[in-house]
């Protein structure tokens, strides 16, 4: 879920589109736009306070066979939320769950882990060493 | 008085929004500005309309940055407004900001800080002159000069949990701890303030008070109106993963990923009968990439943290009553605003008052003169 939350809908329908596609479903509930509280911790660790809201899109789906899937995606786009609820119904399926950990969540994993490593990279090329004078008086 | 309602106006009104629309368009003959273009090209805008809106939405923060002509209090007014029609799903787990991709951190207390000093995308050391080539469109502009390569080590340094300074300092214990709560914060959106207001009311009223106004305050406690010493311990600014525990779940569930700047400041404390000399801390923290904001938070947070640490609470920083209730920009927008609404009756009212004084002063003093003369 961490994977397809990252993703984008267009990501995960290019994906889905070639390979053999999850069951069919109806909505339970949603998709639809919500808020989430996001708290941080008073002084990094300490208790926690609210920081302020985001939006979330969620949706539960019931696939033809039976699993229930649930997504809750940053921001609005409705259609992500219900692809990532459909994948995660049929990924409670056995059967599903390799075929689709190969063709959708392995690819998208690889490229949220170099689109990462990339931003490490330019970060790391603004490392720095500041020098201080020891005494201008000296 | 309370003010009195008015009604009528209506074709004005709506000739008034016409124009408005058209204005906020300009030029009809220069190409319209997409919002996934202030988005992408005005972030800093969008990510101060985020924290002073309350609600994380680059998209929607863009929206109301175009709606409202780039005024960015106006645009946070929009943002606030619409979060209040979305219902609340969950609360999140508190973030955790030592597991952040970091874009940049800086330490102006330790050199070698473990974890290392990057600079991120800063405007500090620039030197602040108007570059013309900006007026171009960039594919006229050369492109800039690749960044310097990483060696591998520092790449996979990068790629490793970086601790706060707060911690590194902890080990020596001179410095005082977060303490340990996971009590459920208060929320300044459900019930209204009252003071003095505990510590996380009073980062959470921070985290959507306004820019200048923090900024403000924040510089008087550094020219003596409440003074707490302060070095920055930290800033960084970069990625958090949010997670959620939804009830039907009953397990965490990553969401995503929002920017946020932090901000550790180190302040001097003399100690007091229980507690030894040590440093103490401010705390900021916000949405998107707003390291002036977060160090004025940390400042003020600091400031109003005075009478629990013993020391005179003197200065208009360190009034906690003071600084909550008027550090909100919509809040404040809304009463200095109002102003301008039609106040007829009243005035007409205080109009009266003062010809009635006048009357009452002009035949005192007849009398009085009278009185003389008899």
């Amino acid at each position: 879920m961490a994977v397809l939350a990252r993703a984008s809908a267009a990501e995960i329908e290019a994906l889905l589109a070639e390979t053999k596609p999850p069951p069919g479903h109806i909505r339970l509930r949603g998709p639809e736009i919500g808020l989430v509280m996001v708290r941080g911790r008073s002084g990094g660790a300490g208790a926690p306070f609210n920081l302020g809201e985001m939006t979330v899109s969620r949706c539960t789906v019931r696939n033809e066979e039976g699993r229930i899937g649930h997504a809750y995606i940053a921001g609005r786009d409705l259609r992500h939320a219900e692809l990532a609820a459909t994948v995660d119904a049929a990924m409670q399926d056995d059967a599903w769950h390799d075929a689709l950990e190969r063709a959708v969540i392995a690819p998208l994993a690889a490229a949220q882990e170099h689109a990462r490593a990339a931003l490490a990279r330019k970060a790391a090329g603004t490392r720095v060493q500041f020098f201080t004078m020891a005494n201008m008086r000296s | 008085m309370a003010y009195v309602a008015v009604k009528g106006g209506e074709q004005a009104i709506d000739a008034a929004h016409a124009w408005l629309t058209e204005e906020r368009r300009g030029d009809p003959r220069l190409p319209e500005i997409t919002t996934a273009q202030i988005a992408e090209q005005l972030g800093r805008s969008v990510d101060r309309v985020m924290a002073e809106g309350s609600c994380y939405d680059p998209g929607l923060a863009a929206l109301a940055v175009k709606q409202a002509q780039g005024d960015l209090i106006e645009a946070a007014f929009l943002l606030r407004a619409f979060r209040t029609t979305l219902p609340r799903f969950a609360a999140s787990q508190p973030i955790d900001t030592d597991a952040m991709q970091i874009r940049r951190r800086i330490s102006a207390i330790y050199k070698d800080l473990p974890g290392g000093q990057m600079l991120g995308p800063t405007y500090d050391y620039t030197h602040r002159l108007l570059d013309f080539q900006l007026m171009e469109m960039s594919s006229a502009i050369a492109d800039p000069p690749p960044a310097t390569e990483p060696s591998p080590a520092a790449e996979s340094a990068m790629r490793e949990r970086i601790k706060r300074v707060s911690a590194i300092l902890a080990h020596e214990g001179l410095i005082e701890g977060d303490g340990v709560s996971d009590d459920p914060p208060g929320d300044l959106t459900r019930e209204p303030l009252a003071f003095p207001a505990a510590r996380d009311l009073r980062l959470q009223a921070l985290a959507r008070g306004d820019e200048g106004f923090l900024l403000a305050l924040g510089y008087s406690t550094q020219r003596g109106w409440g003074g707490t010493h302060p070095f920055v311990g930290e800033i960084r600014v970069g990625e958090v993963t949010v997670e959620i525990e939804p009830p039907e779940l009953g397990f965490p569930l990553e969401i995503g990923e929002i920017t946020v700047t932090e901000c550790q400041m180190v302040n001097q404390f003399k100690g007091s009968k229980s507690v030894p000399p040590q440093f103490t801390r401010g705390y900021g923290l916000c949405f998107g990439y707003s390291e002036r904001k977060a160090m004025a938070m940390a400042l003020v947070d600091r400031a109003m943290r005075a009478e629990e640490l013993g020391e005179e609470s003197i200065a208009p920083a360190q009034n906690i009553e003071f600084v909550l209730s008027h550090c909100d920009n919509i809040e404040a927008t809304g009463f200095v605003e109002h102003l301008k609404l039609p106040h007829y009756v009243d005035f007409q009212s205080e109009l009266e008052t003062i010809r009635r004084l006048r009357r009452e002063a002009a035949a005192f003093a007849l009398h009085g003169r009278r009185e003389a003369a008899e």
